[in-house]
């Protein structure tokens, strides 16, 4: 019961300080604020497949991509609510992460990085090829835009949404048939899961959570779809922060998406390197240290210092 | 139950009639020949990357995503070593011995570590690296044009009606000799027995007294000096040197360990020059896929091996057991 | 005759099991020991904490010298050669690169060292190019003893060189191993389920039960006494 009451409580805590965080900082931080949210909602999905079902994807840019397009080119063509384009993001990324997730079955580890670093690297070359439709490399221009703060607002709604989504996936046979082939494949199948289904079901929920935070991300760049925002650098991002986050932990996450979100942002302004490489040299240098000293993301960190305060 | 679905005929009836087909092509069309010669080249140069990514996943599991940008790099060191009054072949080798440790050092400092945790920490650490390199060769030499000579020269060769520049049996001889001086490595010396012997089996190696931590550097170490080579004989057919040399590059060489097979060292080279000279003939005879394709062409290749026998053409079908 | 290897009070665990509560024995040089006793008394796990490829705490000497501190890499170098359960050869790597691998710590011709192993194994001369995985099981304990051969080592630990081998090849196997010992001044730590044929080779025993040592005596004080053989030794 205390447990519960101290989740509620963080949670509630969580909340509060996202509805009031727009009224204290200053608009550019809003901004990056949203970004963070963001890449929540991809972390939050890529976590699922990583962590739960033990698939590796370094391709979600891909599926990013296709939300972004998904939403830029309904509201250029039938100036369709933003709200509905993301939930024709969800539905559509859902579907093909099915479809892309059954020929995955058959590969694991590095060939199933190989395999999705492919699928990062081609997805966004789609557009060049047909520029009518999508826009070539000058990009698609949605008819809206949004401010700072409906962005804000959008991205930690989706995300407050797409949590508690997840966390009732998680808790019920879904969750634990992850758990499970997280945990021993073999086993899991000794115990009459059926591995296909589960882990092609990961990739379809990775994929729609992506498509969504695709969504968001092409409204954060005013509306803007354009192949060069979705190339192999996002799907890395967005790899990075799920492990940096690590398993299981809801600050995990939100550090992960801290790192991702706001580290590039932050590194460009440093001295002596100068902005464009300073971010790439910074970034690089974290993503490798957090990974030697937190190899279990920071949901390790947290469980550790949890064990050393019980003792 | 294993995952193959899809029979392949023997290999070596494959390469033999893919070389028979070289031939034939290259006796009927100086054009063709040409483009063969160019083609196997460039394949040279995928093969030795590809080598090194194969060396590094045999001795350690893990597969590199910065072996393009660490060529990158020591190529550059290449270049500054030029600039500071070197002769070509003494930076060559400078660059080789620099390389080396380079490579032996990132073994110890971050893959060591990592090694025995998740493939995900592993991938993520190379992946930061990439960036961190990246980032580097950038802050330190900027993203502009550089130029460095050519050890081959323009000379160009006429053999029979067909224009060979020096420049690509210079590469191909390059690679060719490395490689070679690589498989003389593993094969007769007390040193190459131990590093094979501890990337099979790590733990009977340590009962006869291998050092298995020095091996897989020392792997490493290996795989950074063909990345030089590959780098270095790059640049050349590229005529500049620019920071993204190599990106295009690693695509090739991931499409040529796979299809040789991850832990097959022959078939990384033998993949490397079959995907050079399939993509210089297939950008010049098909004509919906010109050279901006080449990329895509060899992911798709990298995604159908992937599908259709991962082990790839040389390599053992993994059993999987569920 | 010094000892050449001793164990005080050594504890070793596989993570959090204990598989060793402090184990002493002593082998001295130039004889056979068996270490006996039935499944999970911590046999094998005893020549692991000697050639350390398990965690160990306690006292071990090898000829006056502490191995507390040395890997696996660093026993071999002293002149131990572990022979493990399940032979250790090299599946993928050829019957010569085998032997070849045996001699790694060695400097110099291994040349005269082949030519005893050929004398006592004739037929491995002829299978030097084979895959060593295309050996039978017998032929693999065969090579894996000729690999610790050219080793040249002052201790042999062999661990449960019976297993899986059909009895005339057995019989062979500790021929050989008693032949090595007497002609060439091996000392030998042989873990072994058939204690009627170790001690039969040996000339002195240790019997485990539970990570601890239940008894000793030389292989004749053993056999001589029947509660022990039927309590411990099975037969």
């Amino acid at each position: 019961m205390r447990r519960r009451l101290s989740t509620l409580a963080s949670l509630l805590a969580v909340a509060g300080v996202l509805a009031a965080l727009p009224f204290i900082i200053s608009d550019y931080n809003v901004s990056l604020a949203a970004q963070v949210g963001v890449f929540f909602v991809a972390i939050l999905g890529l976590n699922i497949l990583t962590g739960y079902s033990g698939q590796i994807s370094i391709g979600h840019g891909a599926f990013m991509a296709i939300g972004g397009y998904t939403t830029a080119v309904m509201s250029r063509d039938h100036h369709t609510n933003l709200v509905v384009t993301m939930l024709m993001a969800f539905a559509i990324c859902f579907v093909i992460g099915l479809i892309v997730g059954l020929p995955a079955l058959r590969l694991s580890g590095v060939y199933l990085a190989l395999a999705t670093f492919a699928l990062a690297v081609s997805v966004p070359q789609l557009p060049l090829k047909w520029s009518k439709f999508l826009g070539g490399s000058g990009g698609v221009q949605s008819a809206q835009t949004v401010s700072h703060l409906w962005l804000y607002g959008a991205a930690w709604t989706a995300s407050s949404i797409l949590f508690a989504l997840a966390w009732l996936i998680l808790r019920g046979r879904v969750g634990r048939a992850f758990r499970a082939i997280r945990d021993s494949e073999i086993a899991a199948v000794a115990s009459g899961i059926e591995l296909p289904v589960y882990k092609t079901l990961a990739f379809g929920i990775s994929a729609a959570y992506a498509g969504v935070a695709g969504s968001l991300f092409v409204l954060a760049t005013n509306g803007f779809a354009q192949p060069s925002e979705f190339g192999v650098f996002l799907s890395l991002q967005l790899l990075v922060g799920a492990a940096v986050a690590g398993l299981g932990s809801l600050w995990g996450i939100l550090a992960g998406a801290a790192f991702v979100g706001l580290l590039p942002s932050v590194s460009s302004s440093v001295p002596v390197i100068g902005s464009a490489h300073g971010r790439d040299v910074v970034f690089g240098a974290a993503v490798v240290l957090v990974m030697l000293l937190l190899p279990d993301g920071f949901a390790g960190l947290l469980a550790r210092l949890r064990r050393l305060a019980r003792a | 139950m294993t995952v193959e679905t899809f029979r392949v005929p023997p290999v070596s009836l494959l390469l033999v009639a893919g070389a028979a087909g070289l031939l034939v092509g290259s006796l009927r069309s100086s054009v063709f020949a040409e483009l063969t010669v160019q083609g196997l080249a460039l394949g040279a140069v995928y093969g030795s990357l590809a080598l090194a990514l194969v060396l590094v996943y045999r001795a350690t599991r893990v597969v590199n995503f910065a072996q393009g940008e660490l060529a990158m790099a020591t190529t550059y060191v290449a270049w500054q070593l030029i600039q500071w009054g070197l002769s070509y072949w003494e930076t060559f080798f400078a660059t080789l011995a620099i390389a080396f440790v380079l490579g032996v050092v990132l073994e110890v400092v971050l893959v060591r570590p990592v090694q025995h945790r998740s493939v995900i920490a592993a991938v993520i650490v190379t992946v930061g690296l990439f960036i961190l390199i990246d980032g580097v060769v950038n802050w330190i030499w900027g993203a502009g044009l550089k130029f460095m000579p050519s050890p081959f020269g323009t000379k160009v060769y006429h053999v029979g009606g067909v224009s060979i520049a020096r420049l690509y049996p210079g590469m191909l001889g390059v690679v060719l000799v490395s490689v070679l001086l690589v498989w003389a490595l593993f094969r007769f010396t007390k040193l190459g027995l131990g590093m094979r012997a501890a990337a099979f089996r790590p733990a009977e190696s340590a009962l006869v007294g291998v050092r298995v931590d020095w091996m897989l550097a020392i792997g490493w170490g290996l795989a950074a000096m063909l990345g030089a080579i590959a780098g270095l004989m790059t640049e050349p057919s590229q005529f500049v040197l620019q920071p993204t040399l190599m990106q295009p590059i690693l695509v090739y060489a991931f499409a040529a360990a796979v299809l040789g097979g991850l832990e097959s060292p022959a078939g990384a080279v033998v993949g490397g020059l079959a995907i050079g000279v399939s993509l210089t003939l297939v950008v010049q005879y098909v004509h919906p896929i010109t050279s901006d394709l080449q990329t895509p062409v060899a992911f798709a290749v990298l995604v159908g091996v992937l599908l259709l026998k991962p082990s790839g053409l040389f390599g053992r079908p993994e059993v999987r057991r569920v | 005759m010094t000892a050449l290897l001793e164990l005080e009070d050594v504890e070793a665990r596989y993570g959090p099991v204990h598989a060793l509560h402090g184990i002493s024995l002593t082998v001295e040089e130039g004889s056979i020991v068996a270490v006996l006793g039935p499944n999970g008394a911590g046999k094998t796990t005893t020549l692991r904490a000697i050639s350390g490829t398990v965690r160990r705490s306690g006292r071990i000497r090898f000829a006056g010298r502490p191995l507390d501190r040395l890997g696996p890499d660093g026993v071999a170098r002293l002149g131990v050669a572990h022979v493990p359960e399940g032979r250790g050869t090299f599946s993928e790597l050829t019957v010569s690169e085998n032997l070849r691998l045996g001699a790694y710590t060695r400097r110099g011709s291994i040349k005269p060292e082949l030519e005893r192993v050929f004398s006592y194994f004739p037929w491995l001369s002829e299978r030097l190019r084979q895959a060593a995985g295309t050996l039978s099981g017998g032929e693999q304990q065969m090579l894996a003893l000729a690999r610790a051969f050219v080793h040249r080592p002052r201790l042999l630990l062999l661990d449960e060189p019976s297993l899986g081998l059909a009895p005339v090849l057995v019989a062979e196997l500790f021929r050989i191993v008693r032949e090595l010992n007497e002609r060439e001044g091996l000392t030998v730590l042989v873990v072994e389920q058939n204690a009627h044929l170790a001690l039969q080779a040996a000339d002195a025993g240790y019997v485990l039960e539970a990570g601890r040592v239940a008894l000793s005596g030389t292989s004749d004080e053993l056999r001589a006494d029947d509660s022990i053989r039927r309590s411990y030794l099975g037969y």
